[in-house]
């Protein structure tokens, strides 16, 4: 007695949020049965497995004809096909482009081609995240990269409006449009104690300051490409640890600052030995970012030349802190340094990246 | 005479990707009407296109405008090759043609593919000026109102009730014309898509003429089937209620002539006036009596007078072989003798006079005004199989008349009346058919029968009516020492005046003053039998053979369920049988209720054949004990408690339910105290179930594995659940279609029962289950439709909606119930209906003028009334206009609907070549039964409406071929559309205070 057919068709959509998660998770039909009725919340309704069977079989043919929908989630508003009430209509699309962590984490900065998209087994297969899920984030990335990449105005904006996301689903793919633009690296090892929130964090550092958009917000891609001009602003910071009197001056005006405040049992011979590592290091950083290979290496960068050698000195987070800001501001003091705006602009977007960057 | 029609088409979006070089599309429409075709522009490389086309004006005779639909076509421009069709919308501008109902079509409509689905959408406005025809021999009905309802509309009043209409239209299939073997399938399902169309279109106009002859202005309860026979060719049939409708003016405390308000709405148009005669008055043909309203006062609410007047003439002059008929089955408490020859009836169903008609009108209602109905007999069916000939002449209507013998089986019973006439012809296969019809037989008030129309004067009559409205339509009509079949009578619970017979069934919805006791509850007897497979006529005289068979199995099915249940009536019952290859099925849904005025039903007994054997008495003892379980877990279940006011008639209060129930049968007459006692005699009492071979046992196993339903669910087949009251307005209407392939070709009759009902029950359980986010709530018009669409296929397909319902206030008294309910008689009241219509009928389907003091049973509402009033003067919701509703019943609870915007009539191909791409069988009918909605919903709101009531799918024919990897599938869908506004959202007006002030003087008559 095999069923042939057996459909159950609502006048509204009838989907539950589970199913749907199950769904979006990768899960066949077998596996999503199999886990709700191990959920055990269908006890008490002494459901039996055909069922939940036929239950699910009908959500999952429900979210396939819909995710054609999802793809253009503004038309999902105005189709006729379905009937969903306004606030199930917010949940298909949030819980449609919401990603696992870890798997972002992964294709954080590759280029979102057909080569990345052939490597996803690999990447499911570390990260425990099923393939089919893997491809609906990947595609879903690929998807926003695609449709924003020649908008004009502020990125997580166009986001939001093209695809009705939360505002911060939106920023997150905001971040991840920008790494993918500007291919930085992040899947190094050094880096990867590093969690796509911390990245995407810092992406929203840069993008707020160091692009196009910061500075006039009609340009097409003014949010996913950095401000040229301001990379070759960067050069002149050069000054810092190549004019031997600024040098010396800098130096001396934090130590005059930090006197006593850093909780580091270090003299201060060996402060001054980090120091003029750290300085070279940092300034050296915002000197290359014209190149984009540099621009790509810009996080490694941040960790090899600052947070490693920190974190060897066991240095806190307060310390840092503390450190990085006066760092900062003894160098507005300096009479003969010109490149204020430029130092603001950039240190900025470096302290707060490596403040969120440094884990202690 | 002519009318304009006029289509403007604006735009296009979501249109498909034509052109795979730039993934874009140049897009150009087609509108088409008769003969004649407009284009639009090409606009190009889009796929969210704006025409904005002028205005194209089509002149057409009214006589098209109502045969033909709109066609819209939407194409892609090609400029070397042929333009390719992307989609087709069908509008149905008959809506339009009503004075009241919505006067522009304007909205997006999906663009359908019969191959594709659909394929975006199209924004359309549509018009019509219309010059109507005052020609005594036009050939059109432009005004005739048409509603799928089978109650009053709410928001008018019937003054006249003429009777049954019906019509048929005959055309070959264009599948089976010769041409098909040269055109593509689109080509082949446009066609018939089209023609089915303008049948039902010609169907509607015919049926519209003979309204206008009989002098009614709309139809109610129209329903409408197709047939689709082959080479035999397409049938459209449709049956209706002739009636004149007034519309029942709203907000004023006084009662306006019908005919001023809208008239005055027309006049700016002097094109519109044509549309007069609508309206009572006017008529040109009106029939012999004055109209009725003229004479009514401003502000009693007297009842609606109708008549019976022009009878139909029904020609039947038959071509086709009449092989055999069994005319059956008067369902008292036992099944009828068949004693009149097949032949001989049926020369008398030709034979039947327009006399006749008028003397046993029809009806195709199933809640009627109060004190429309006197008293219910029972149910009469009658089923013919015939042999399908080809068509000769597809113009003459053949002689497929779908009630071959309903009269004459009714009038053996002796009842006046025929409500609720159910025409269906279940099933055809190659060249038999089964048709079937089945009603409830019943007296109507003879002063609503009379010719000639009810002055006020009706409304003392009622006084002396000796019976009061909750049990008097329990009250057998036929005389005792005459009975038309075997049941045993009781003096009625609550009056004891008149007799009762010990169980009710019928086919109508449970009245809405009818006394019950706990709810309601969903009762199915299933059947499946084999039959040897056969050709012709040996064929057809076999199935004819089986079917009082069948139908005896079921009714005695629905009985044992009924008492297992201990309820003692049924209401809506519908009995559906389909004949395949190799078996026939059976399947009969009902409500079963608990009517306090009939007695209390006995338990189930088991009796055994052998007694001396020991094993089989402990066998049935354990039988009979499981059976008292289910009858004590089901009392409890469905509240069934008989009231305390029939325990202090009877005297002492026995707690004991099976005890209790006994003492009332000892009570009442002493035929029926023997056959308690005499248990082995040949008369069968449907109590007894003996135990004698494996038959009887598959029964009683089958009856005890029936699922109740899960706590917090209650279903029925009904319009609502009798004894849920408070329903709240969330609401999930569904279509479910499941088919089973039976995988061992050599099953026992008992297996393939036991297969056809677990399949019936799973489908229940996993509604349930669907829909347990909803609970507590009831499914309510749950409709079955079993098909055998091939060899070892058992389709079944469902429609029904879920409600939900307050939990808190289930208890309470009927006081309440007309919030759902009582809009059916909105025709009772003339001003209130409209603002409280709720309220105000439960106190006139008590006491039918507010002047006259009746005594009132139930709790008066009064307070219910004052506290809804300070309900109603909430401030204006705002509803979402996108949302649009839909619902198998004729209202929406919690809401008001304030205009009938047209009827919803649409018939659906879907064909697909890559099956297995689409998802499968299922994945192909999910998508197409979704797609329906959506066009359904699209049409409602491009008339305005917000909602679709008495929505009904009436076919769902699916053959598919997974070896071909083809499937094809025709859905045919029908409803109101309606405009309705949530309760809550009611203007104060001052008729709430002549509301108060009915309520009081009624509430004062009850103390």
């Amino acid at each position: 007695m095999a069923v042939e057919l057996d459909v159950f068709v609502g006048n509204t959509i009838i989907m539950s949020e589970e199913v749907y998660q199950l769904w979006l998770d990768g899960y066949t039909v077998n596996d999503a049965v199999k886990v709700r009725m191990e959920g055990g919340v269908l006890d008490e309704f002494d459901a039996k497995v055909d069922v939940v069977l036929s239950d699910t079989m009908d959500q999952y043919r429900t979210f396939q004809m819909c995710e054609r929908l999802l793809h253009s989630p503004t038309k999902l508003a105005n189709q006729l096909l379905f009937q969903i009430p306004p606030h199930r209509q917010a949940t298909l699309i949030e819980r449609y482009y919401a990603f696992d962590d870890v798997f972002v984490r992964e294709v954080l900065g590759k280029k979102l081609s057909k080569g990345t998209k052939k490597d996803l087994d690999d990447i499911s297969a570390k990260t425990g995240v099923m393939l089919k899920s893997c491809r609906r984030q990947f595609d879903n990335f690929k998807r926003v990269f695609k449709v924003v990449e020649e908008l004009k105005g502020p990125l997580v904006e166009n986001i939001r409006q093209h695809f009705l996301l939360s505002d911060k689903l939106a920023r997150d793919y905001a971040a991840i449009v920008f790494f993918a633009n500007n291919r930085f690296e992040t899947g190094k090892r050094k880096l990867q104690y590093l969690t796509f929130q911390d990245l995407a964090f810092c992406a929203g550092q840069l993008i707020n300051n160091w692009t196009v958009g910061a500075v006039d917000n009609m340009v097409e891609d003014m949010d996913v490409d950095l401000d040229k001009d301001f990379l070759q602003e960067l050069k002149e910071l050069k000054v810092l640890i190549t004019d031997k009197d600024l040098l010396d001056q800098h130096k001396r005006y934090k130590h005059l600052c930090l006197d006593g405040k850093l909780s580091t049992l270090f003299g201060k011979q060996r402060l001054l030995m980090r120091w003029r590592l750290i300085s070279r290091g940092l300034v050296n950083i915002a000197t290359k970012l014209t190149n984009t290979k540099d621009v790509r290496d810009f996080f490694i960068d941040l960790v090899e030349k600052f947070i490693e050698p920190c974190r060897s000195d066991h240095w806190t987070a307060a310390d840092m802190k503390l450190y990085l800001t006066h760092y900062t501001n003894s160098a507005h003091i300096l009479d003969t340094f010109k490149y204020q705006v430029v130092w603001d602009r950039y240190m900025g977007v470096i302290k707060s990246c490596i403040f969120k960057m440094y884990h202690d | 005479m002519p009318g304009k029609l006029k289509a403007k088409i604006v735009a296009g979006r979501h249109l498909p990707v034509m052109d795979r070089a730039s993934d874009l599309t140049d897009a150009f429409v087609e509108v088409k009407f008769g003969n004649t075709t407009f284009k639009t522009d090409v606009y190009p490389k889009s796929l969210n296109p704006q025409w904005n086309s002028e205005w194209f004006k089509f002149e057409v005779d009214d006589e098209d405008l109502q045969d033909e639909p709109l066609q819209i076509t939407v194409l892609d421009h090609d400029t070397y090759s042929a333009n390719d069709a992307i989609g087709k919308v069908y509008i149905d501008i008959d809506p339009l043609l009503y004075s009241e109902a919505a006067s522009v079509i304007s909205g997006w409509f999906p663009i359908y593919d019969t191959i594709h689905g659909i394929r975006g959408e199209i924004n359309v406005l549509v018009k019509v000026e219309l010059f109507n025809d005052l020609n005594r021999f036009r050939q059109s009905s432009c005004g005739v109102k048409f509603f799928c309802t089978t109650s009053i509309p709410k928001g008018y009043r019937a003054a006249i009730v003429h009777g049954f209409v019906e019509e048929l239209v005959v055309n070959e299939d264009p599948e089976y014309q010769w041409i098909d073997r040269i055109r593509t399938p689109r080509a082949s399902n446009e066609a018939r898509q089209r023609l089915i169309f303008l049948m039902s279109g010609e169907l509607q106009r015919k049926i519209g003429l003979k309204v206008l002859e009989m002098g009614g202005n709309a139809v109610v309860g129209y329903l409408q089937c197709f047939d689709l026979e082959g080479e035999s060719g397409l049938v459209v049939r449709a049956i209706g209620t002739a009636c004149t409708l007034e519309k029942l003016s709203s907000g004023s405390g006084t009662h306006t002539h019908p005919n001023t308000a809208p008239a005055s709405n027309a006049c700016n148009s002097p094109s519109k006036d044509g549309k007069e005669p609508v309206f009572g008055e006017d008529l040109p043909s009106s029939s012999g009596p004055s109209t009725p309203f003229r004479a009514l006062p401003t502000s009693s609410s007297s009842p609606p007078p109708f008549s019976p007047s022009k009878p139909c003439s029904r020609q039947s002059s038959s071509s086709d072989t009449d092989l055999s008929l069994t005319p059956k089955t008067g369902m008292g408490s036992g099944s009828m003798g068949k004693d009149a020859g097949p032949l001989k009836t049926l020369l008398r169903q030709q034979t039947q006079t327009a006399l006749e008609q008028r003397e046993f009108p029809f009806f195709t209602l199933t809640s009627f005004p109060s004190g429309f109905l006197l008293h219910v007999g029972g149910v009469v069916s009658a089923r013919s199989v015939k042999l399908l000939d080809r068509i000769h002449n597809p113009g003459e209507s053949s002689s497929r008349t779908h009630n071959p013998n309903v009269a004459s089986t009714r009038r053996r019973i002796g009842v006046y009346s025929l409500c609720h006439v159910r025409g269906l012809s279940s099933s055809v296969l190659e060249e038999v058919c089964i048709l079937s019809a089945s009603g409830t037989a019943a007296i109507l008030n003879p002063r609503y029968m009379r010719e000639g129309c009810l002055d006020l004067g009706g409304s003392d009559q009622r006084f002396e009516d000796p019976s009061p409205s909750s049990c008097g339509f329990c009250h057998i009509p036929y005389d005792e020492l005459n009975m038309p079949f075997p049941a045993q009578l009781t003096y009625c619970f609550h009056c004891r005046r008149q007799k009762v017979p010990d169980v009710l069934f019928t086919t109508i919805d449970l009245p809405s003053d009818a006394a019950i006791a706990g709810k309601g509850c969903f009762i199915q007897a299933r059947l499946c039998r084999l039959k040897k497979k056969g050709q012709g006529e040996a064929n057809a005289t076999a199935i004819s053979n089986q079917l009082p068979f069948m139908e005896y199995e079921l009714h005695t099915q629905l009985m044992n369920k009924l008492k297992l249940r201990s309820m003692n009536a049924l209401f809506g019952l519908r009995i559906q049988i389909s004949v395949g290859e190799n078996m026939l099925l059976g399947l009969a849904s009902a409500t079963g209720v608990y009517l306090t005025a009939l007695p209390a039903p006995g338990g189930i007994q088991i009796a055994g054949k052998t007694p001396g054997d020991l094993n089989t008495e402990q066998h049935i003892l354990n039988i009979q004990k499981r059976i008292n379980d289910t009858i004590a877990k089901n009392k409890e279940f469905y509240e069934v408690n008989p009231p305390d006011l029939t325990e202090e008639v009877v005297g002492s209060p026995i707690p004991e339910p099976r005890l209790r129930s006994r003492l009332f049968r000892s009570h009442s007459e002493s035929s029926d105290e023997l056959s308690e006692l005499d248990l082995s005699h040949g008369k069968k009492d449907a109590f007894v179930l003996e135990v004698d071979d494996t038959d009887a046992v598959e029964d009683i196993h089958s009856l005890l594995t029936d699922a109740s339903p899960p706590k917090g669910f209650y279903s029925c087949n009904t319009e609502t659940m009798p004894g849920i009251y408070n329903w709240t307005s969330a609401l999930q209407m569904f279509t479910s279609v499941r088919v089973l392939r039976l995988s061992n070709a050599n099953l026992s009759n008992q297996a393939l029962n036991k297969v056809f009902t677990d399949l019936c029950e799973n489908l229940l359980k996993s509604f349930y289950f669907k829909l347990r986010s909803m609970i507590p709530c009831c499914l309510s018009h749950l409709v079955f439709s079993v098909a055998v669409p091939e060899e070892d296929l058992i389709q079944v397909a469902v429609t029904a909606v879920a409600m939900t319902f307050d939990k808190d206030q289930t208890q309470e008294k009927p006081a309440e119930k007309p919030i759902t309910k009582g809009c059916s008689e909105a025709e009772d009241q003339l001003q209130f209906s409209l603002e409280l219509c709720t309220d105000s009928s439960s106190i006139n389907s008590q006491s039918s003028s507010k002047n006259s003091v009746s005594s009132l049973e139930h709790s008066s509402p009064l307070t219910e009334g004052r506290s809804r009033s300070l309900r109603s003067s909430r401030s204006f919701g705002g509803s979402s206009v996108s949302v649009v509703k839909m619902t198998p019943l004729s209202f929406l609870p919690g809401t008001r609907i304030v205009k009938y915007v047209g009827i919803i009539n649409m018939f659906f191909i879907r064909e697909t070549t890559s099956l297995r791409e689409e998802g499968g069988v299922s994945g192909f009918l999910h998508s197409f039964v979704a797609e329906v909605f959506a066009m359904v919903r699209a049409h409602v709101a491009a008339l305005g409406g917000n909602a679709v009531v008495s929505y009904s799918m009436k076919d769902c024919v699916l053959m598919e071929n997974p070896n071909k990897n083809q499937c094809q599938c025709l859905i045919n869908v029908s409803g109101d559309a309606v405009i309705y506004i949530r309760e809550t959202d009611q203007e104060v007006t001052g008729s709430t205070a002549n509301i108060g002030l009915s309520c009081t003087s009624s509430a004062d008559g009850a103390t």
